[in-house]
Formats: C-alpha cells, sequence, structure tokens
C-alpha cells in the first residue's frame, strides 16, 4: 500500500483493487511514521471499498486504530447507493464535547481549586457503572430520547439559550424511541446525568492564550478567565444500540452474501428498513447523550456556586458550544461540482461549518461553529472556529482531540512506579479519579502532543485556531 | 492463565486457547469477567441456561460473549463460570454461574463496554484451538 506526500498536510493512497474512492490523511511528518505501524491505514482503505462512498475515505490528524473504521475518520455516503454504518458512527453514539465560559477569573479560583475538584468529584455521578440523581419512567426516557436538550431544559437542567448553542439544537428530529432495542433503554435507564469512565472527564480551565481575537469576542472566551469543558456521550445506550445494530445487520449481509472486508464494517442501505432504523435509533441515543451533557454542565454549575459561594450573576456561566464527534448526519455537500444530500460519518470527527452556513446561530455565523478540541489532562485543549476549506475538502468535518498514541498496556508501563497525580500537581493541575487503572491509562504520555493536531487542521484550512485553553482541575471516571 | 492480552492503541483485546471448542467458549467467557473482575470473590450463587446462535463461529463467539457482557452491562451480574452443554459452528447452550454485584464485595477492574467484531478470528491449531477477541473499553 503506497502512501504517497501531496503537499505539506495531506497524505493520499491512490484508489486500488475493491477501493472505490482513493483515501486522503491529514497529518504532519512526524505524525504520519506513528499512523504507518498501525493498522490505521489498511482501515481507512477498508472504508475505501463501501458502496456509494464518495470522493475520498477521510482521516483526520488524530487519526488512530479503531475497530472497523479508524477513530478520526470521515466518510460520506451517496443516499440512494450509499450505506449507513454503526461502527463507522462508534458505541458511544453522540460521543461529544460541551464547553462553558464563565465571568470568573483564574486568581479567583486559585485559592478555591482543591475545595472546587473535591466538590465536583463528589457531585458528579462518574466512574463504571455509575447512575445518575435522574431516574426516569419508561414515558420519560422516551419523551428524553425524542426531544434531547430540549427534554432536558424543559425538566430545569439549564436555559433556552443553551438549545441555541448545541449542534443541530441538541436534537436529531428524526429520532423515534420505537426504534430503540428494549436491552438499550434498559442499559441506559438509570445513566442520565453521569460522565461514565475511560477518556471522558469534566475540566475546569482558563484561557490560556488567544489566536484569533474576533472569534474568540463572538464566542464569549476572555483571557484569563475560567471555563467548564466536559467529554461525554450516550453511555450504554449508545453503546448497546450500536451492538444490537452490528449483529443484526451482521447477519442480514451473510444472508444476502454480501462481503464486508471486516465484520464491524457490518452497514445497510441508507434506504433499507435497516438502515433507516438504525438511523431512527442513533437519532435516539444522540439526543439522549445531548441531554446527558446538558443535565452534567447544569449540576456543574450548581456546585461551582456552592462551592465557591457566589451568584448565579457574579459567575455568569453560559454554554459557548457543544459539539458530536461520533454520528452520522444528513447534510447538503458539493460532490463533483454539484450540490448533493449525502450522509456524513463521523468517527472521532466533529463538524466543521464555516462562517455563514445556514445551520449556524445568529451570534457565530459571521466567525463560523466552534469547535472543541480535548486534549490530555496535562496540557491543552483548544477551541477552533470551522473554515471553508472543510466544505471543500473534508464534508464540513475536523479532527476532534488529541489521539492515542500508547495502547493502554503500554501507558501502564510507562506509568509504572511513577506517581502521575503528583506529577500533574507539580505542573498546577489537580485531578480526582475513580477508576483504578483510570490515571495510568489516560496519562498525558498516552497521547498525541493536541497542538500537532490542530496546527494541521490549522495549517490545511478545515479550521482555524481561535483559543488554547489550560487545564487547573480534572475528574475523570 | 490460558489467555493473553493484545495491545490494541484504544481498546484491549485477548487470545484465548482451548484443547477443544467447548473449552475455548468457556475459557472466552471466563477470560472476559477476569478483565472484569477478581472471580475469586465471585460464588456463583446463581446460575441460569443460555441458547446462542451466530453464522459461523466467530460470529457465534462474538454473539456468545455479548450475550454474557450484557449480565454485567444490564443486570448488574458477574459471571464467575461457564459450562458449555452443547456447541456447533453455529449454536450453543450454556449454563452461566453467576453473582449479583455488592460494591462492597466486587472491586471493577475495568470497564469493558461491547465485544467487537474486529479482527476476530477462531482457529483450529496443533494444540486445539486459538481465539482472538478485541473489546471496547
Amino acid at each position: 500500500m503506497e502512501l504517497t506526500q501531496l503537499d505539506e498536510f495531506r497524505w493520499e493512497i491512490k484508489k486500488q483493487g475493491p477501493m472505490r474512492v482513493p483515501a486522503r490523511i491529514y497529518s504532519s511528518p512526524s505524525m504520519i511514521e506513528t499512523i504507518k505501524k498501525e493498522e490505521t491505514l489498511q482501515q481507512l482503505v477498508n472504508v475505501a471499498q463501501l458502496p456509494g462512498i464518495l470522493t475520498a475515505a477521510l482521516a483526520m490528524p488524530d487519526i488512530h486504530w479503531g475497530y472497523g473504521f479508524p477513530i478520526g475518520g470521515v466518510a460520506a455516503f451517496d443516499c440512494d447507493e450509499g450505506v449507513i454504518s454503526p461502527g463507522g458512527v462508534g458505541y458511544d453514539i453522540n460521543c461529544g464535547v460541551r464547553l462553558a465560559a464563565t465571568n470568573l477569573t483564574e486568581a479567583e479560583v486559585q485559592p478555591r481549586l482543591e475545595d472546587l475538584v473535591n466538590a465536583l468529584f463528589n457531585a458528579i455521578p462518574c466512574g463504571v457503572g455509575s447512575t445518575g440523581s435522574v431516574r426516569l419512567s419508561q414515558t420519560d426516557l422516551k419523551k428524553a430520547l425524542k426531544t434531547g436538550s430540549r427534554w432536558a431544559v424543559e425538566n430545569g437542567y439549564g436555559e433556552e439559550s443553551d438549545i441555541h448553542h448545541t449542534e443541530d439544537n441538541g436534537c436529531m428530529e428524526d429520532a423515534d424511541p420505537s426504534a430503540v432495542t428494549d436491552r438499550a433503554l434498559d442499559r441506559g435507564k438509570n445513566q442520565l446525568g453521569t460522565l461514565g469512565s475511560g477518556n471522558h472527564f469534566l475540566e475546569i480551565g482558563v484561557v490560556d492564550e488567544i489566536f484569533d481575537e474576533p472569534a474568540a469576542r463572538a464566542f464569549g472566551l476572555t483571557q484569563g478567565h475560567i471555563t467548564v469543558l466536559l467529554h461525554t456521550g450516550s453511555r450504554g445506550l449508545g453503546h448497546q444500540t450500536c451492538d444490537d445494530f452490528l449483529a443484526s445487520m451482521a447477519k442480514r449481509l451473510h444472508i444476502d452474501g454480501v462481503p464486508v472486508p471486516d465484520r464491524q464494517l457490518a452497514c445497510a442501505r441508507i434506504s433499507s428498513p435497516s438502515g433507516e432504523k438504525y438511523y431512527r435509533a442513533m437519532s435516539c441515543a444522540a439526543n439522549f447523550a445531548w441531554a446527558n451533557r446538558q443535565i452534567l454542565m447544569y449540576q456543574a454549575k450548581e456546585v461551582l456556586m456552592r462551592a465557591l459561594n457566589i451568584s448565579p450573576r457574579s459567575l455568569a456561566m453560559r454554554l459557548v458550544y457543544d459539539v458530536c464527534h461520533n454520528i452520522a448526519k444528513f447534510e447538503t455537500h458539493t460532490v463533483n461540482g454539484k450540490k448533493q444530500r449525502v450522509c456524513v460519518h463521523r468517527k472521532g470527527a466533529t463538524r466543521s461549518f464555516p462562517p455563514g452556513h445556514p445551520a449556524l446561530c445568529a451570534e457565530y455565523k459571521q466567525v463560523g461553529q466552534p469547535i472543541l478540541i480535548p486534549g490530555d489532562m496535562g496540557t491543552a485543549s483548544y477551541v477552533l472556529a470551522g473554515a471553508e476549506g472543510s466544505m471543500e475538502e473534508t464534508f464540513g468535518s475536523t479532527c476532534h482531540g488529541a489521539g492515542r498514541v500508547l495502547s493502554r498496556t503500554a501507558a501502564k508501563k510507562a506509568a509504572h512506579g511513577r506517581s502521575l497525580s503528583r506529577e500533574l500537581e507539580d505542573k498546577g493541575i489537580l485531578v480526582r479519579w475513580t477508576g483504578r487503572t483510570t490515571m495510568a491509562e489516560e496519562m498525558p504520555d498516552a497521547y498525541k502532543d493536541v497542538s500537532q493536531v490542530v496546527d494541521v487542521v490549522h495549517g490545511s484550512g478545515i479550521s482555524r485556531k481561535v483559543v488554547r485553553l489550560r487545564p487547573l482541575a480534572v475528574v475523570k471516571g | 492463565m490460558p489467555y493473553t492480552l493484545i495491545d490494541h492503541t484504544a481498546d484491549i483485546g485477548i487470545c484465548v486457547t482451548g484443547e477443544t471448542l467447548t473449552d475455548l467458549f468457556a475459557e472466552a467467557g471466563r477470560a472476559m469477567f477476569d478483565q472484569i473482575t477478581d472471580a475469586a470473590k465471585l460464588s456463583a450463587s446463581h446460575s441460569r441456561e443460555i441458547e446462542i446462535t451466530g453464522i459461523d463461529r466467530p460470529d457465534l463467539l462474538v454473539n456468545f460473549l455479548r450475550e454474557l457482557l450484557c449480565f454485567w452491562t444490564i443486570d448488574a451480574c458477574l459471571v464467575k463460570n461457564v459450562r458449555i452443554r452443547y456447541i456447533n459452528d453455529a449454536r450453543l447452550t450454556a449454563d452461566i454461574h453467576f453473582d449479583e454485584f455488592v460494591p462492597e464485595t466486587h472491586e471493577i477492574l475495568k470497564d469493558i463496554k461491547a465485544v467487537t467484531y474486529h479482527g476476530i478470528s477462531v482457529n483450529e491449531t496443533d494444540a486445539g484451538w486459538e481465539a482472538m477477541i478485541i473489546f471496547d473499553v
């Protein structure tokens, strides 16, 4: 498999064998070397073989080895000829990130930081199998699945303005709870308002550097001010939805005699009953995730006010934006010079709509969509803005995070004998966690340098750097 | 331990062996729960019979482990032992011995969230049988 460098930020694998389109990778000379060592590129080539794929199978600079689709992958499909793939969305449907800005300064929070992180850790349900304070009847759960963020706001978790600052207004309209399996409903019923485990977190940070002043102003981000960043998704409900549809689609493909290069790429025609049903169930899981993040951010706001003994007015916490980075969506893009409705799969990739895009709310119309890129817990996170290049090249998509570089086993080896929490504390970062291997598996060394990742998407014109955030305190599952 | 861990950047995998297909499947179930919790703390106070179908051996193994994982993810139960009663390439029946999860007694070592098809293999070797499975964690 030959990898050709096209320019400073782009590499390509030419269409060959069963590939229907080429594969294109956004990267840098140093990061591409790591990618070559894994099965990542083969996974991208497998995606390029799926029916109805348009233009190219795309890899963002944070790409790494997933299962089926690589993580950091983008693929758009023709609505008539193409497929929808649960594996192309991922298990954690609408895993995503939400950022809130505040009027607090670092100087005001620093003396109370330890109390604050402890209060957040006590109040936010996190870790394996955690259940939330929100207990729902089957009827209410189905309402949440149908309307997402709106359900949360109508039940007292947050404000109307939060909805406009959420991708798709926090609701995928085709959600149909009758498409969700009983097992998925069972698995999700007590998990609304929980952070979960793995790489999910809640982070108190500070605006450390501004790269684009007008965009930062539009996003309400001020140098030296405190931010709250949240990363979580649809919990067990999303996982079970993905798993149940993977199983049924794999069986269907076998009966129909359709071969796929990897069973994890099991898929169905977008317009088939099975494809349509998955989309309606996936939309429910996406809405569950938005309601979940809406509740968690509301809870974080309550904790901040209590722990710091301040009024809502002094805190002035407001949602900057909420993005999802595991999703399939119908959007209009230009293919071979013509506007076309396509189904974009973003697995570990974020929407990156540029200034003027009709999907953006009035406040962000001039500067583009806010894009939230969490780094590892010891370094930095970034806020980017959507740029025109994404509509020309990547079906309106960009990267989603730092991307793992060490396996969990390798990370544990590297962490052996070290006090990671002490190392972070020495850098001024307080961490609280539940899982006994969480700290080692999620250590900063396990991830690529997020700055290198965002430099590639900035340099290649698919999004623009706006702000860098520095972590102060992190709660992990 | 008749299984080994496979390195995967984002997740974990296991390589399991068994003299017979029956041994292999039972061991795969035990190995998955060995990652989740310490089986020595389990007493297998309950049991349930399950029946699983699949389109071939790898699919049967994934479906079997999926069903076992639901004991944990949906019913909050931890599996100690598995006895395969009957198995062919497309169907099995098994007795699952398990306990209800008690947070004060059982430590959760790792959260396995799903059993993936990615890289799944079930092969006959000179020594018996070998399977590879990657989990989403």
